[in-house]
């Protein structure tokens, strides 16, 4: 299919029935019972699903085959956040044009910071990246306020120019954000006795993007630029001896991981039309090396597992609060119930990102491979329960 | 005049002379055995010649055309290929991906995007590449990981991705070096054979005697960074310089 052999369409197969049917597999559990709160079926929450697959996917191009581990990539975020607020501020809500400049912009600033870092290799080249996003955050923050708007962050107004369209709609209200009249925050809902489920338009175009980009990764990983990546991660010695002149091929995966997070940053403003500096902190960056790692770096269904699990956790740990584990351990007597409550506290609510970083660390360490490894046993287990297969010879491709 | 023409070169580290006015001339479809004693500059030398090391004076012209400042993937594009002393594969690929890798290098150059192109549809050069296996009985284990075979396969491995690139040159350091007698009787077949088989010049670097008279048309004694005789096999087995300087340390 699309000129993919057969596992791998199977496995583009299988990303997009998921991603189709989310709406429903997100939403297991009835409105207004104990466990509704682990639902994660809401428009904002799956867009950030795909939207921050996109991101993973882009940075498993570089640091999955090229083994460069950039620690500045949510810089490129925040430009492409920008410069689809721009688009909207100054051309058209149409969310087409906005994403276009934005993979652009991001691209080019891919180009220079990528042409530089990659002079240096390893600890150095992490180093720059961080600098240079640390130099894009100060500028989005203070610097270049009249482009970014500052510590406020940029956003739409009422007397935005824009050629293409009006600047206030006819009830004096801001546009929103669509495709060709479709609008990004439209949802239907869906009311299946106790459960509700919502088909909201701006996931669906996310998801039919994050497709795409998840097929052009998969394309990459198979073709001979991916296996020259590869090659530089294994031994850039040999690659020198060999005839291949390695900054080229690093500096072509950096751009296009640039490319796929000004993507992502693009499409975050498509669907809430704002940017603001905190996108492009140190912060984020570490987040897409985590939900990479966590995934499974250098595979190609890694990192969408891992952004999906860090969105996840982020937006559903965070809001189970004390109130909530009294709720669910009410059956125990009182005493017992507080204790609980009270070990529970400290990896609930703010304290997720302490429940997150303990499993992260459970997973390097057991899981070098991450998510995928983990699955990859399992399914070896089953498959051990079943028949006493034959050795095979072992080839591990990346899945 | 020799593919290779090394003159006057001369590398300095530090206090220690490692190369002093040394001269070299490699003749097109032979090989060339440089030999001397552990710490003579051998690997020194070689280095120079792909570009890892620049010399402090003298020339190295490969073809005509000098060598010096240039890249080493431009040197190999020249028509260099090295196999190293440990060997430098691709670890973490399989066997017939660490072979693909220098076929695609010589159809495309240094650099090209071909990114959504597809390995799989590479139908001729996968199958220079598995030719290249068969010629050296690696063929079966064309899906092994590369980085669990044994020195011995690594090595072979390494000289058949050099050969797949058809080199003008082909620069060997130390081919059997820590090999088991078995593995370096194995090397030797395998590079005998290749001299048989196809027009190629080799200059190798060896430690290893029995190797070099196996080998070499033509051998360069090297003692601590100058090359002493440069002469036949056969002559310079009798040569008292050579014995004096080299074989008596190793007897
Ligand atoms: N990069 C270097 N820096 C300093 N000294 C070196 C370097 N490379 C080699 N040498 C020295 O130069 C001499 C020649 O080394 P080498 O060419 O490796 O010898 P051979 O390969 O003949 O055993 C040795 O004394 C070695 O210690
Ligand atoms: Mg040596």
């Amino acid at each position: 299919m699309f000129g993919l052999d057969k596992k791998d369409s199977t496995l583009l197969l299988i990303v997009a029935v998921l991603t189709m049917f989310a709406p429903f597999i997100l939403n297991p559990f009835p409105e207004g019972s104990a466990l509704a709160q682990f639902n994660a079926g809401y428009p904002d929450l799956m867009q950030r699903f795909v939207i921050f697959g996109i991101f993973a996917i882009g940075f498993n191009i570089l640091f999955g085959l090229t083994g460069y581990l950039s620690f500045g990539h949510a810089a490129f975020l925040g430009v492409g956040s920008y410069a689809a607020v721009w688009m909207f501020k100054l051309l058209s809500m149409n969310v087409i044009p906005a994403i276009f400049l934005a993979i652009v912009v991001s691209g080019l600033f891919a180009l220079l910071i990528g042409f530089i870092s990659l002079r240096r290799s390893g600890i150095y080249f992490s180093i720059l990246t961080l600098a240079f996003a640390q130099m894009m955050f100060a500028l989005a923050y203070s610097v270049l306020t009249p482009i970014t708007n500052g510590e406020t962050g940029l956003q739409l107004t009422l007397n935005d120019p824009r050629v293409l369209g009006q600047s206030a709609t006819a009830d004096g209200s801001i546009p929103v954000t669509s495709l060709f009249g479709m609008e990004m925050r439209q949802t239907f809902q869906l009311d299946m006795g106790a459960w509700l489920f919502q088909f909201n338009v701006g996931y669906y175009f996310s998801a039919v993007i994050m497709l795409i980009a998840f097929f052009i990764a998969i394309r990459i990983f198979r073709s001979p630029f991916g296996m020259m990546l590869r090659a530089v991660k294994s031994n850039q010695q040999r690659v020198n001896y060999t005839g291949l002149n390695a900054r080229p091929y690093t500096l072509a995966a950096f751009v296009i991981s640039g490319m796929y997070a000004g993507l992502a940053g693009g499409l975050l403003a498509s669907m809430d039309p704002l940017a603001g500096a905190e996108r492009m902190q140190w912060t984020a960056s570490g987040e897409v090396v985590l939900m990479t790692i966590l995934g499974g770096a250098g595979t190609l269904i890694g990192p969408v597992l891992g952004a999906g699990f860090i969105k996840y956790f982020e937006n559903i740990f965070s809001k189970i609060n004390d109130n909530v584990l009294h709720e669910w351990f009410a059956f125990l007597p009182d005493g017992l119930e507080n204790f609980v409550v009270f070990v529970m506290h400290p990896f609930i609510g703010k304290g997720w990102n302490l429940t997150l970083g303990i499993l992260f660390m459970l997973v390097v360490i057991f899981l070098p491979g991450g998510l995928v490894e983990g699955g990859q046993r399992i399914a070896k287990l089953f498959r051990k329960g079943k028949a006493k297969d034959s050795a095979k010879p072992t080839t591990k491709p990346a899945e | 005049m020799g593919i290779l023409e090394v003159k006057g070169v001369n590398k300095r580290f530090g206090g220690l002379q490692a190369l002093s006015d040394v001269n070299l001339s490699v003749k097109e479809n032979t090989v060339h055995a440089i030999i001397g004693p552990n710490g003579a500059g051998k690997s020194t030398l070689l280095n120079c010649l792909v570009g890892k090391l620049i010399p402090d004076t003298g020339s190295v012209m490969f073809d005509g055309q000098s060598v010096l400042g240039r890249k080493p993937y431009q040197i190999n594009q020249m028509g260099i290929s090295r196999v190293f002393q440990t060997p430098e594969i691709f670890g973490d690929l399989t066997v017939l991906e660490n072979m693909m890798i220098p076929c695609f290098a010589r159809r495309d150059g240094a650099f090209r995007l071909h990114a959504y192109e597809s390995v799989a549809a590479e139908k001729e050069l996968a199958e220079k590449a598995e030719q290249m296996l068969i010629d050296v009985n690696m063929i079966e284990k064309r899906h092994m990981h590369s980085a669990s075979m044994s020195r011995g396969d690594k090595r072979r491995l390494e000289t058949a991705m050099c050969l797949v690139q058809e080199p003008r040159l082909l620069l060997l350091d130390e081919p059997t070096a820590g090999m088991a007698r078995a593995d370096t009787n194995n090397t030797i077949d395998l590079l005998k054979e290749i001299k048989e088989k196809r027009d190629i010049t080799m200059a190798i670097i060896e430690h290893d005697m029995h190797v070099v008279f196996s080998l070499a048309d033509r051998i360069t004694v090297l003692a601590q960074g100058t090359p002493l005789v440069e002469d036949a096999p056969e002559n310079i087995k009798g040569n008292p310089k050579v014995r004096e300087a080299y074989l008596g340390e190793s007897a």
